[in-house]
């Protein structure tokens, strides 16, 4: 698509500042600030890691804003040359796929950092936090394999320090193997970047490149070639996620780590392997993707069911968060491997939407174990009663996990769920099911911890605090607007991902992208959701029923439109 | 018209030693390291007790000093490679990087020499000449062609650390440390003098290249292959490959720990060195022989050696297992190079170069906090984040380094070996890619450990007095540090330098 002229303006805003590089590097020199603080002024430390944070994100925000809704291909593009003889580049940049991400992390460390105070070394914590700000942006906006790699491990190490430093209980055994559990991943992956790299160069007579966009054009790999390195590289990202069987290191580390670790963990850090799928697996290998996309949609599924289950049994609240975070991970993986742009486009939304309300489910449990010193949900009760703000902000988050329509965590997950009835019927038959089991583990929980007549010290819990509540309210605030206008995210993701399906169906043979619900297909001003909510809820109604009857395309138009005025 | 009739004059004479023809600027690196060594030992003998202090500043610069004609020949770069004794010895870029890489990791293990030996019960000066003649022997290797010459260099490397690994004499582990070192260097020695003669039968030269020409030619392959794989067991000591690394945590426990950096280092560098030379000059025919054996000691090395190292409790004796694993990763490149011969060298001096700065700093966090604590063993480095937040600091970047974990060095070591074993699309490579890959997991968890001891667990006594850090020390870290952290991030610098290195042929 071409940009209008009106965007002129924006465009060229765009390439006068650098603001990728920004994104990294302002998180980085607050790092070193902080280091150059002296130690006895606590207050200041934390000021300047609030600071350098809050800037970034309120760049990331203002990228948001400067963001062309109506280009599919990537902006802001920052490419410089870091080692010409091996073809690296520093190449940067963002489309509908990365934007929220970047944005996301952008809201998230502020909050992160004002959600818990470190019980010692505030500046070794706070710088660690830094620098884990600027690998997170770098990891979400490489698009050189090389650099993605550097970044992606870049992020391990200030994980590792924050979750072994600061965190509870078996902290040191649990940042121990979140490291080697995700450095296993990402040293296979290391060989598979490699191996692309050479034999693309090696078959089509080009220089070496390490380019994402440039690998992804050439396509020049055999279907074995391409089905071992795409493994390679879904290794690391299925450890990251975390995917069934890997899953194990991510309820130690989430459940050990201080809040602001589990908050960004959960939002930001799981990303990195959903994100990956889509950026490197699908973009880079998408006949490898079609053809083992059964192996991901049974796992994800499995993992959705698995979670679930275990989750409901969990006596520890954090504990029982974060399986909630590996079920709904693997909705988001289901979500990538339909492979259509329902189910990506969902996928996305989701990550964002995962990212928010776990974020904000990990920041109010830790204030829980702040009050009352235990996370056993046994020890916990009737907390509504002394606490009655604390627990209706607990229960609007929860809701929007369980996926309430209104809140954010439905879009995402209806999204997925009707890209996933095109795509591959039976697995998403299975994961609805998992929909049903979140609400009752998370609902049973809260019953448990919020309800009843307190007893012994639940009766003193205090209230949620006015300076808490500001902290939390830009979550609160988010989780009902994703849910209730989703339309500003959706318009922008969506041309990307259409792109990215597009791509796929040009490179695999036999790929149909399935379903009749394309949102190209529409009315161009009038796509709205809504529309493709309640279209998709007939078919699916139609097709669970088996009533095969046709609608006449009448009956539809005036149907559609009711749907529109009742709106 | 002198010297047109003193030419005629030789034609007619009956041929008297004809001295060959010597460019000296290309053996200058060689000839000032002599040179200076020679000084301070007649400086030692005049002066005493009187100039004792002034060795390690004077090794330094004998060092440095060394460093200026590399840096003038490596300058005039279109008159490279310069060959000299019938192209026995061969000065090209490959070499000059070497000897670069040699003379700095002499001029640190100097610096980390310095307070070790002046405060120990120790004879210091002759420490620093034979740390000299040791680095003298390297440079020679560097540009050694010609068996004779590889043998004299390797044994001018091996007989100074022999004496140098006791040089604690009245601490028994020390004692044993040398005896050990020496004699498993002797054997060694012995094995690949055996495969040399072996070599010089088949060819009835000692050059490298007429070597490869004789072998080239194929006849009796039992013969050239016992050859072979008697030279390649010979080098497998000095590199301390598994099964012949059975002397190296015993000697690097029991030697002064500056020796045993420099060991760990230099000497296993100039292994390396050796081996490449012997193997891609003169057995470039011979890879269905060389590439399975280096494969298997390769991946053998690598995996005993960090599961071994897994288990130690001394910091010291865990880097010296965690050398002989890094060994297994720098020799996997030649398990390829048959088909790759063009990158082999680049990625194994990349690795070595990448591989000194993390070792050494890795050895100077030590010595450093020996200077408090006075043990190596891993526990006592626990809270050292409390009390000494920048040596953890720089502790953590090392052993990140190593590891191969981005932003610090050691993952573009790692890359440029995966680049090399990929590259061609080979089963043995890709094999061995993984192996290595799988290894370096491994390698993370004991590197972590340290990590872990350092950051997150209490002070094992309560100390949490500072460290002092002695100037000599402090330059060493620095030093180290800023190439750990440059390789890393600006990797282009070091592949400007060690990138497309090729062995010239004379």
């Amino acid at each position: 698509m071409i940009p209008a002229l009106a965007q002129s303006s924006v465009l060229a805003a765009q390439t006068a500042f650098p603001i990728l590089p920004a994104l990294i590097i302002t998180p980085l020199l607050s790092a070193v600030a902080i280091l150059l603080v002296p130690s006895h002024r606590q207050s200041e430390v934390r000021l300047v890691a609030l600071a350098g944070s809050t800037i970034t994100g309120a760049m990331a925000v203002w990228m948001m804003a400067a963001f062309d809704k109506t280009e599919a291909g990537f902006q802001f593009v920052v490419n410089e040359p870091w080692l010409t003889s091996m073809g690296l580049n520093w190449h940067f940049a963002v489309d509908g796929i990365s934007l929220f991400m970047i944005v996301l992390t952008g809201i998230l460390f502020p909050i992160a950092i004002l959600a818990a105070v470190p019980q010692h070394d505030s500046k070794a914590y706070h710088a660690w936090i830094m620098v884990l700000m600027a690998g997170s942006m770098g990891v979400f906006m490489a698009l050189d394999l090389l650099l993605f790699f550097v970044f992606f491990e870049v992020v391990l190490i200030p994980m590792y320090f924050l979750i072994g430093g600061w965190g509870h209980g078996r902290r040191i055994y649990a940042a121990l193997k979140f490291f080697i559990y995700t450095m296993a991943g990402s040293a296979l992956m290391l060989v598979g970047i490699v191996s692309l790299a050479f034999l693309t160069a090696s078959r089509t007579g080009n220089a070496l490149t390490f380019d994402v966009t440039q690998l992804a054009e050439a396509q020049a790999l055999g279907t074995t070639a391409q089905r071992l390195i795409f493994l390679t590289f879904a290794l690391a990202f299925a450890v990251k996620v975390p995917i069934f069987p890997l899953h194990t290191w991510l309820p130690d580390a989430h459940t050990e780590a201080p809040t602001a670790g589990s908050v960004i963990l959960a939002g930001v850090m799981l990303k990195l392997g959903t994100y990956g799928y889509i950026r490197f697996g699908v973009y880079l290998f998408p006949q490898a993707a079609y053809d083992l996309a059964w192996i991901f949609l049974t796992l994800g599924v499995v993992g959705i069911l698995y979670a679930a289950v275990v989750a409901t049994m969990q006596k520890d609240l954090k504990r029982l968060v974060a399986y909630s975070s590996v079920a709904h991970l693997g909705f988001i993986v289901l979500g990538i491997f339909t492979l259509n742009t329902q189910g990506l486009t969902g996928s996305v939304f989701q990550m964002v939407a995962h990212g928010v309300s776990t974020g904000a489910l990990f920041i109010m449990v830790g204030w829980v174990y702040e009050r009352r010193h235990t996370r056993q949900i046994a020890e916990l009760g009737g907390l509504q009663k002394p606490a009655p703000i604390f627990a209706a902000a607990f229960t609007l988050v929860m809701l929007s996990s369980i996926g309430l329509p209104g809140l954010n965590g439905f879009t995402g997950e209806f999204l997925i769920l009707l890209g996933g009835f095109q795509a591959a019927r039976w697995w998403t038959v299975f994961a609805v099911l998992g929909v049903i089991l979140a609400a009752l583990y998370l609902l049973w929980a809260y019953q448990r911890v919020f309800h009843g007549t307190p007893t012994g010290d639940n009766i003193d819990m205090p209230e949620l605090k006015a300076s808490e509540g500001l902290v939390l309210l830009p979550l609160l605030v988010l989780i009902v607007f994703m849910g209730v206008y989703p339309k500003p995210m959706l318009e922008r993701i969506e041309p990307s991902i259409e792109r990215l399906v597009a791509h796929v169906e040009a490179n695999v043979d036999g790929f149909i992208e399935p379903g009749p619900v394309q949102v190209p297909e529409r009315p161009s001003d009038a796509v709205t959701l809504t529309e493709a909510l309640e279209e998709a809820e007939k078919k699916a109604a139609r097709e669970e029923g088996e009533v095969e009857d046709s609608v006449d395309e009448e009956g539809r138009e005036a149907s559609l439109a009711e749907g529109e005025t009742t709106k | 018209m002198f010297a047109y009739a003193a030419s005629l004059l030789a034609q007619v004479t009956l041929e008297p030693f004809n001295r060959p023809a010597i460019d000296w600027h290309a053996v200058a690196p060689e000839l000032v390291l002599l040179a200076a060594g020679a000084l301070i030992t007649i400086i030692d003998l005049v002066g005493l007790e009187r100039v004792r202090k002034l060795m390690p500043t004077l090794t330094s610069f004998a060092f440095l000093a060394a460093l200026i004609p590399v840096l003038t020949l490596w300058s005039q770069e279109d008159e490279l490679p310069r060959s000299l004794f019938d192209g026995a010895y061969v000065v090209d870029r490959y070499s000059l990087v070497l000897k670069g890489l040699f003379l700095l990791t002499g001029y640190v293990i100097a610096l980390l020499s310095t307070n070790y030996m002046s405060e120990g019960d120790y004879y210091d000066s002759e420490f620093y000449q034979l740390i000299a003649a040791s680095i003298l022997g390297m440079l020679v290797m560097s540009s050694s062609r010609d068996l004779i010459s590889i043998f004299v260099a390797l044994e001018l490397i091996s007989i100074p650390a022999y004496l140098m690994a006791a040089w604690r004499k009245r601490d028994l582990r020390s004692n044993e440390a040398g005896l050990k070192y020496m004699l498993m260097g002797v054997f060694a020695s012995a094995i690949l003098l055996y495969g040399m003669s072996l070599l010089y039968g088949l060819a009835g030269s000692t050059k490298l290249v007429d070597i490869a020409a004789a072998l080239s030619i194929g006849e009796s392959k039992p013969l050239i292959t016992l050859a072979i794989v008697f030279s390649v067991i010979g080098f497998g000591f000095k590199v301390s490959a598994v099964p012949f690394h059975t002397w190296a945590p015993d000697t690097y426990e029991g030697a002064p720990t500056p020796l045993t950096a420099f060991l760990a280092v230099a000497s296993k560098a100039a292994g390396f060195v050796a081996l490449m030379n012997v193997v891609i000059v003169a057995f470039p025919g011979q890879s269905d022989v060389v590439e399975p054996l280096m494969a298997v000691l390769a991946g053998v090395t690598m995996t005993v050696g960090n599961l071994i190292a897994l288990r130690q409790t001394n910091l010291v004796r865990m880097l010296a297992y965690s050398g002989v694993a890094q060994a297994g990763y720098i020799m996997a490149p030649l398990a390829v190079y048959g088909t790759n011969v063009d990158r082999v060298p680049s990625a194994m001096v990349t690795y070595l170069v990448i591989y000194a700065a993390m070792n050494l700093g890795a050895f100077a966090v030590v010595i450093i906090a020996a200077r408090k604590t006075g043990s190596a063993e891993i526990s006592s480095y626990g809270g050292m984040f409390g009390y000494a937040p920048g040596l953890t600091l720089a502790m953590t970047m090392f052993l990140f380094s190593l590891a191969g974990i981005p932003p610090a060095g050691g993952w573009w070591a790692k890359f440029e070996l995966f680049r090399v074993l990929t590259d061609g699309n080979r089963y043995l490579g890709i094999m061995l890619a993984i192996v290595l890959a799988v290894n370096s997991v491994i390698a993370a968890v004991y590197y972590l450990n340290i990590t872990r001891q350092m950051w997150f667990l209490p002070t094992p006594d309560g100390d949490t007095s500072r460290i002092v850090t002695p100037p000599a020390l402090q330059v060493a870290l620095a030093l180290t540090l800023l190439v750990t952290i440059v390789s890393g991030i600006l990797p282009g610098l070091v592949s400007d330098i060690s990138g497309s290195l090729q062995l010239a042929l004379p």
